[in-house]
Order: structure tokens, then sequence, then C-alpha cells
């Protein structure tokens, strides 16, 4: 057991602070739930991606450094402590392409995972609908075959980032008549300005335009943006969505560097006695965070598959990114009202991390269930 | 990096676990409580047996040299089976004293007072300690025995008496004291949240385990989930022996042990509530070790001093 890095490891960290300390821009991004902030976030992605920094532990055929697991965490780390931009694409690089890398074809991967990488095409998920939600089973947009393709029809809702995005990826019904409602889903990826896909923008409790609603009538999506096979799409979807709890979407580098960010706002405000407690806890859960996931990395790299535990991270992370930004609001007393501030701007997006990625209540279920063993009861 | 156990340490773990498991703790518990002391002294020489008390101590007096993984290990392990006595007292002791020969043998059982008016045991002790700024005093005897809120911790006041050193390694010692402290609480957590476990999937109201109702899932749930981020905080500690972690992960692992021991005492219902229930040699101890060597609110103190650093 331990805690020191190879050579090749820090020499990847060294390498990305020099950059990213060298680029990051001085003065904080727009909002990217706005069309201006999109843009100028897209433009991050394309530079990052110029100097092979967007997707480091991508292969280098696809635009990464074929990073290892340890060195992505270590340039995460990094990342933020930088204080460099919200990453746009994430939605693709963190839920479709590993899909990509497990279930789709070469001629997929060839096509879609450089322009991702450097945000030429941006990435909305299509996975809930108005009926389905934690239910996620329970979806009826449906998929019908049709000449060298398929038939989208139905509607998807809170689809992160599709208000501005370029694509998608979903699931839908293929066979309408199955036993069970996770059976005959297929798994589409589909443009969302093709013919007969209406977008209309949601705005978020701060009116930003951060998810939208997808109309889809009969549209048309050939055959080579099916991954994996017909009626399969939950399975498929199901190994993504250990991805999204577990470690690849909420990387720790974030909240070490929010703690430290949290730290500093407390004593520029005279360390109160008051809110001692909270920012010292706020640096013990993200040191927590880390050391908890240089674990389940280093089970990862012995072999290990990360299963029910990633339930484990979604309910932690969540709850600590709330608690860390109550308190910087606490902190900042009647300028933590307004809105067009970063820590603002971080409360809102902190207030959905309990419902998106599989609500805590449906992961406290999968804890209890899968990693204790307690007893099926009435949903 | 491989921030993972060895097999060495899985196998030190495990053999130390199957012995405590054979022991019959709870047994020796209760004795203990009642300021018997007999079946806790022959377990205290199984336990330096297997080389627990070694872990802190140098080479040159019979230990292993420091081995605070090991040593972290083992306090889990102690914490898991509620075994009683100056466990962390001795160790610290053993950091403290300068010939700990006959600390390693498990042959003398030593007692801290740092910072509270009462020392662990002095009853059961034959070195106490007491350790001030201004040096480390070793007293000839000890006051009347207090009752802790966990009966198996016996509280008694120290005399300072002689003094031994004026400048004794008092942040090393009390590192060692915070990390096993700390580990012995996150055993402790582990086992209230088994037991509760046990209980729920076996206790039946309205015609099902009570296991199977969301209300006392997600109140599980909670409590795996404090344990398990506070677990890499104990072995992170162990491995950096760095001040603010050590400080971090007693806040953590006191915090998950005492939320759970909440949390078991309500889904236990009114048995739990008993001291007939051997469920309150786990609970009762939570609450104590919570306070022991600086409670949480000396370390956030230590965790925030840590200046502009990154973890
Ligand atoms: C900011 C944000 C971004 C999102 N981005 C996307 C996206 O990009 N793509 C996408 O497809 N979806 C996205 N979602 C949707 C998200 O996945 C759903 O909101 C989530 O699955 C919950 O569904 P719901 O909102 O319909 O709530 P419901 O399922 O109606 O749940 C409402 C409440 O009831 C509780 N509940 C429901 N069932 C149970 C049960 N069995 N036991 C206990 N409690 C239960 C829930 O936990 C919740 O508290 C996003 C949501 C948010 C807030």
């Amino acid at each position: 057991m331990d805690l020191t890095f190879t050579e090749e490891e820090t020499a990847l960290r060294a390498e990305a602070r020099a950059w990213l300390h060298a680029h990051v821009p001085a003065d904080p991004l727009p909002s990217l739930e706005t069309e201006e902030g999109f843009a100028a976030h897209r433009a991050w992605e394309a530079e990052l991606a110029g100097d092979r920094w967007s997707v480091v532990n991508w292969p280098r055929e696809y635009g990464g450094r074929g990073a290892s697991l340890i060195q992505w965490l270590l340039f995460e780390e990094e990342y933020y402590a930088a204080g460099a931009p919200g990453r746009v694409g994430q939605n693709g690089i963190h839920l479709l392409a590993p899909t990509l890398f497990d279930y789709g074809t070469e001629e997929q991967r060839a096509r879609v995972l450089p322009p991702m990488a450097s945000g030429e095409v941006v990435w909305a998920q299509a996975w809930s609908e108005p009926e389905a939600g934690s239910d996620l089973a329970s979806l009826r947009s449906r998929a019908t075959r049709t000449r060298g393709g398929w038939l989208l029809s139905g509607q998807k809702t809170w689809s992160s980032r599709a208000a501005f995005a370029d694509r998608a990826f979903g699931l839908f019904r293929s066979e309408p008549d199955t036993e069970k409602p996770y059976q005959g889903l297929t798994y589409l990826m589909f443009d969302l300005h093709a013919p007969g896909v209406t977008v209309r923008p949601i705005r978020r409790l701060d009116a930003k335009p951060a998810f939208a609603e997808l109309f889809l009538d009969e549209v048309f999506v050939p055959d080579e943006d099916m991954i994996g096979e017909p009626g399969q799409g939950w399975r498929i979807a199901m190994s993504t969505a250990g991805n999204e709890r577990g470690l690849m979407l909420r990387s720790p580098g974030r909240f070490l560097a929010s703690a430290e960010r949290l730290r500093r706002l407390w004593a520029e405000k005279g360390s109160p006695e008051s809110t001692k407690a909270h920012v010292a806890d706020a640096l013990i859960g993200a040191r927590a965070y880390q050391l908890f996931t240089y674990a389940a990395a280093s089970r990862f790299l012995d072999g290990e598959r990360i299963g029910p535990e990633s339930s484990l991270n979604k309910v932690f992370w969540s709850q600590y990114d709330i608690a860390l930004h109550e308190t910087a609001l606490d902190l900042l007393g009647e300028e933590g009202e307004l809105a067009d501030t970063d820590w603002a701007e971080r409360y809102v997006f902190a207030l959905a991390g309990p419902i998106y990625a599989g609500t805590n209540e449906i992961q406290r279920d999968i804890i209890a269930e899968r990693l204790l063993g307690l007893p099926k009861g009435r949903r | 990096m491989r921030f993972l156990l060895d097999i060495e340490q899985r196998a030190f773990r495990d053999s130390l676990d199957a012995m405590l498991g054979a022991a019959d703790t709870p047994a020796v518990v209760r004795d203990w409580s009642r300021g018997e002391h007999a079946r806790g002294r022959a377990l205290w020489g199984r336990i330096a047996e297997a080389g627990v008390f070694g872990l802190a101590v140098p080479e040159a007096y019979g230990g292993f040299g420091l081995r605070p993984v090991e040593l972290a290990l083992a306090f889990v392990e102690l914490g898991r089976h509620a075994v009683p006595g100056p466990l962390v007292e001795t160790v610290t002791a053993a950091v403290l004293l300068m010939e700990p020969k006959e600390l390693v043998s498990g042959e003398t059982m030593a007692t801290v007072a740092y910072g509270s008016p009462y020392a662990l045991d002095g009853d059961a002790a034959t070195v106490r300690l007491t350790l001030t700024p201004d040096g480390l005093f070793r007293s000839p005897g000890h006051g009347p025995v207090r009752p802790s809120i966990d009966p198996a911790r016996r509280l008694t006041a120290l005399e300072k008496g002689e003094l031994l050193t004026s400048a004794p390694p008092i942040e090393r010692a009390l590192a060692l004291a915070r990390l096993t402290t700390a580990a012995q609480a996150l055993g402790v957590g582990l086992t209230l949240l088994d037991k509760t476990v046990a209980h729920v999937k076996q206790r039946t109201q309205f015609g099902a385990p009570i296991g199977s109702f969301q209300a006392v899932k997600h109140q599980l749930a909670d409590a795996k989930i404090a344990l398990e981020f506070a677990r890499p905080l104990v072995l992170g500690a162990a491995l950096t022996l760095a001040p603010e972690d050590i400080a971090a992960a007693k806040v953590a692992a006191c915090e998950a042990a005492y939320a759970t021991a909440r949390t078991a005492l309500q889904l236990h219902g009114a048995i739990g509530y008993t001291a007939e229930c051997d469920l309150s040699l786990w609970l009762t101890k939570a609450r104590a070790l919570r306070t022991a060597w600086g409670g949480p609110d000396e370390c956030r103190a230590v965790v925030l001093s840590g200046g502009d650093r990154r973890w």
C-alpha cells in the first residue's frame, strides 16, 4: 500500500500544470448554460484538444495521450486547481465514449470520437422522458425499423446542454411487447438538427437554459448509429450509468479545488467560528473522496470491476457539493444572493446533484440491497 | 501508487480477526466493566503475541519499528471486536517511554492522561503516565475509578508524580494516539453496521423483515457511506502520518461511528437500549472514542491549520 506516484505519473502532472498555467483563461468564461458561454467553452475544448489535453486517458489514435487512470486523476487535480473551465463536452466524453469503447464498432469510434474530443460535436444524453425518470425502463419513445435504419418518435426531457448541443444518444423501445420493461430497448445516436427533431430549451432555477425537451417525429437514424445489437440497449446503458456515478463523472480534483477555494474564502472573511466546522468538513470530505477514488482506481487497475460501490460515490459527492456551496454562500452573506458569481453558479448546479445520475434515493436502495444484502421491498 | 492492502497486510488483519472472533470478547468486556481483569489480561497477552504492541516500538526494544498501516489495521480489528483496556494508551506510552520492552510483550499495561483529568483504566495499568506541555510524569498510583458512559472504560484521576523527561515526543505520541483511536472507532462503527444489518434482516414487523422497508434501508445506506469514506482516510493517514491527515481521519471515523451508533440503536428498537444486548458494548464506545484524544473541534482546527496546501 503506498501513496507515492511513479515518475511517469508525476511527469504528466507537471506537464499538465505547466500547460494549464500558460493557457487557462485569466477571466472565467461565461456560464456554459448560455449561448455565449457554450460557444466560449466549445472553443476551450478545441484549445485543450489541440495539445491533447481534452481526453488524456483515451488512446492516441482518437486524440488522447493513452494516459493511465491514475494519470487522469492527477490531470484532473491540476485541471481544477488551475481554475480551468467546466467541460461542456463531458456528457459525450464520460458517458458515450466509454460505451463506444466497450460496445461500439471500429467505424463508430473513428467517426464519433475525434470530433467529440475537439468539441466540434457536443453530445447530449437523451434518456429521461416525462413519464420515465427514476423508473427509466418504463420509457416509451419508439424506434421503428425502416430501410437502412430506424425512425424515432416520442419525447425526451431534461437533456443537459441539449439547448445548444449537436447530437444526442439515448434509449428507444424497439420491441413494444416484451415481458419486462427493460427488454426490447435499443441504444441509438441521433442528430439534434435532423428533420423531425424539435428542441425546446428548459430554464433551470436561475433561468438559464441548462437542459431541454426533445420532441421526435419520425426522425431517421441510419443503422450505423445504432450501438450494439437491437434490443440490448438496457444492458449497454447500465454499463454507462456505472461510469456516470462511478469514477469518471465527478473526479476528486474538482472537490479538492473547491474545498481549497472555500478555505481561502473563509480566511478572507476573517475565519469566522460559526462556519469553522463546515469548512474543515469540506477539506476532510475532499481528502476522503480523493483517497476513496485512489482505492477504487487501484482495484480497477488490478482487474476488478467497479460495481454497485459507485452508488457510494454518487450520494457522497452530491451531498458534499451542496454542503460546501451552502457554506460558501453563508460566508458571502448578502453578496451570496448575487446570481452572477461563480459561487452562485456552482451552488445552483450542486443543487441538482442528488437528482441526476440516478436520484440519491435510488442509490441508497442499491447500496442497501446490493452492498448490504437487505431484502428487496416495495419500491 | 497502489492504495490497496497487500497480501501480508490482509493476512495479518484476517488472522487477528479470527483470533479475536474466537475470544468471546463480549464476556471479556463485561468482566472488565466490573473491574475483573483476568480474562482481559489473558486476551491482552494474545494480542501482544500477535505482535500488535510491537508495531510502534523500535526493533532495538523488541518491536517491529513503526508500522503505522499495520497498526491501524490492528486497531480496526480491536474496535470491531470491542476489546477493552488501555490499548491506544499502551501504544502511546510505547512512543513516549525510552525503553518500552515490557510493553511489547504485553506484560505491562500503560495508561496516559493527556489534556484530561482522567486516564483510562488506571486501576488495570501498571505504568501510569501524565503528559503535559511541561513534560512526562509517572505516577505511583491512581484515584478512585469513575464510570465512563462506556462501562468498559474505567476512568481514574492520576497524580502527576515523578518527572521522567521534560521533552517528551508529544507530537509523535499524539499522532499515534489519534490514528489508533480513529482506527478503533472505524472498527466499532463497522461492527455496529454489521450487527444492525443482521438484526433488520431477521426482525419481522407488519409481516415483513424490517430491512425491506425503505426508511430502514436508507439509514443503513447512509451509515455505510460514512464508514466507507472514513476507511481510506484512516489508511491514508497511516501512510503519510501528517497531523492534518490524522486529524481528518479522527473526525471522519469518529463521526461515522457515532452516527452509525445512533442508527444502530434506532433500528434495534427497545432491545438496543438495554445493557443486556451485546450491541451496547459497541454503542457506548462510539460515543466515548469521539472525545478521546482530541474531540471533533480540536481535530478540525488541526485540519484547518494546514495552510495553503494541496492534498
Ligand atoms: C440538472 C439535471 C440534469 C439532467 N440531465 C439529464 C440528461 O442530460 N439526460 C437525461 O436523460 N436526464 C437528465 N436529467 C434527468 C434525471 O436523470 C432525472 O431527473 C432523474 O432520473 C429523476 O427522475 P425525475 O426527475 O422524473 O424524478 P422522479 O422519478 O419523479 O422522482 C421524484 C422523487 O421521487 C423519488 N422516488 C422515485 N422513485 C422512488 C423510489 N422507488 N423510492 C424512493 N424514492 C423514489 C425520487 O428519488 C425523487 O426524490 C437531469 C436532471 C437534472 C436535475
